[in-house]
């Protein structure tokens, strides 16, 4: 089962770190990523964070939606 | 508190304009697959079957790892379990999966040393502080579990931890799409690709994939807005007669993956032929020890053999996992097969396709009525 939600490390010691996910604290791997920093959102599985989210991706793409539908929200009666 | 990088995809005024665009672009009637378990518990959690027009079939192909592991495999599992200062560790998913004649549950409850654990660091821990039992890991899943796995090899060699082993039933998504298409009977007009093993294998994974079997595929996350995404880059695909590969989860999807991972994945571990539940043997879709590691190799140490055990009779789940039937389809789902007595893997999984049928009450193949 992957988690789908990204968690933020908080802790780095080594190869180690720990990570919050809404309250939620667990020890992960950062073995597999580049450049593990404090803040960061990392996808975790299996005890491991296998990916670094690109924050301005993240931001780009969901701003590329809202302009792509906007248009769509405009006839939006529906609330 | 707020989850970054999660609930701004689950925006209900997008969801809701994506949910019109999708309602006013479809028009043939497709089949749409996705491959990963996670994916479809999200999709009933959701419910996005029932609010997607009637045009659209969403099915759930071979992506939950327990439910395409083969029954002789599992009953491997089982015969180790069985043998003196063993103990087995495993993620929960595996505990309840009925192989020929027990389960790893039931083989517990008699006494046999069986643990569940949360990483497979957690198993060479178990390792550690036992050295005079041989700690096996029972590796099952995609390319997404496997370099963790792998991960934690290299460690027990570093550590010269001799009594840790793993069982590598490990698979490859790639080559069961490929084995997906080239079933006569299936019937699939683009795929929802898994979002973490993209993570890891990167979307230029995919690319000799679709030039060889030309078909709409979209990379999809998990969240409503990009499920929603994702399908409606395959509905104006299929619309426009395009059969490409798009990437609806760039924040944590590139072209070339995670290569550290798959660094430590291929240092491990080779493609090799594998014997999937409901489809059989796909070739290079399994990943086995390198020889460097063979000494890791749980299948050498206890000479295991598998059988080419039968699937439980009138059990269904092959052919749900290829999106041929669907959990109503099946003679035993809940009349024989339930979630407190299951009879194949798609209803013991969480992630499996039977057990959300069940969960969330479809009554027809349309959608989900209640939410438990």
């Amino acid at each position: 089962m992957c988690l789908a939600i990204p968690s933020k490390i908080i802790r780095i010691v080594g190869d180690m770190g720990t990570v919050d996910v809404d309250g939620v604290k667990r020890d992960v791997s950062l073995l597999m990523i580049e450049e593990p920093q404090l803040g960061d959102y990392v996808i975790v599985h299996a005890g491991f964070a296998i990916h670094k989210i690109d924050e301005i991706t993240a931001k780009e793409t969901l701003q590329l939606l809202k302009e792509a539908l906007a248009f769509v929200e405009k006839d939006d009666i529906s609330n | 508190m707020s989850i970054k990088h999660a609930e701004e995809y689950r925006d209900k005024k997008l969801s809701r304009s994506l949910i019109q665009e999708i309602q006013k672009n479809s028009r043939k009637p497709v089949r749409l697959m996705e491959v990963c378990g996670t994916h479809t518990v999200s999709i009933f959690k959701y419910g996005i079957r029932s609010i997607l027009p009637k045009t659209i079939s969403l099915l759930s192909g071979p992506g939950c790892p327990v439910c395409v592991t083969a029954q002789g495999e599992i009953d491997a599992f089982i015969e180790l379990s069985r043998k003196k200062d063993v103990i087995i560790t495993t993620f929960g998913d595996l505990m309840r999966v009925p192989g020929s004649n027990s389960s790893l549950q039931q083989e517990r409850a008699k006494g046999q040393d069986i643990r569940m654990v949360y990483s497979a660091f957690d198993a060479l821990e178990i390792a550690k502080i036992n050295p005079d039992k041989e700690v096996v890991f029972l590796g099952v899943g995609f390319e997404t579990t496997a370099p963790t796995i792998a991960a934690s090899v290299l460690s027990a060699q570093v550590m010269n931890l001799t009594n840790f082993s793993v069982i590598s039933a490990h698979k490859k998504v790639v080559p069961a799409l490929t084995a997906l298409l080239q079933t006569k009977e299936v019937n699939i007009n683009g795929f929802l690709l898994p979002g973490h093993v993209s993570v890891i294998i990167g979307a230029g994974a995919y690319r000799g994939f679709i030039k060889n079997y030309p078909i709409p595929c979209v990379i999809a996350g998990f969240e409503p807005v990009d499920i929603l995404t994702s399908i409606h880059m395959l509905i104006k695909q299929i619309e426009t007669g395009k059969k490409d590969l798009e990437n609806a989860y760039p924040r944590a999807v590139t072209e070339e993956g995670n290569s550290k991972a798959k660094s430590l994945l291929n240092t491990v571990f080779q493609s090799g032929n594998a014997i999937w539940r409901g489809i059989g043997p796909i070739p290079d879709s399994g990943l086995f020890f390198q020889k460097a590691y063979e000494a890791f190799d749980a299948t050498r140490r206890f000479q295991i053999s598998y059988q080419q055990t039968p699937e439980p009779k009138g059990c269904a789940c092959g052919e749900v996992l290829t999106g041929i039937k669907t959990p109503l389809d099946c003679t035993l789902y809940k009349k024989i097969c339930t979630p407190l007595h299951p009879v194949g893997p798609c209803m013991v999984s969480s992630e499996g396709i039977c057990a959300a049928y069940d969960k969330y009450h479809v009554e027809n193949n349309r959608g989900s009525c209640n939410d438990d």
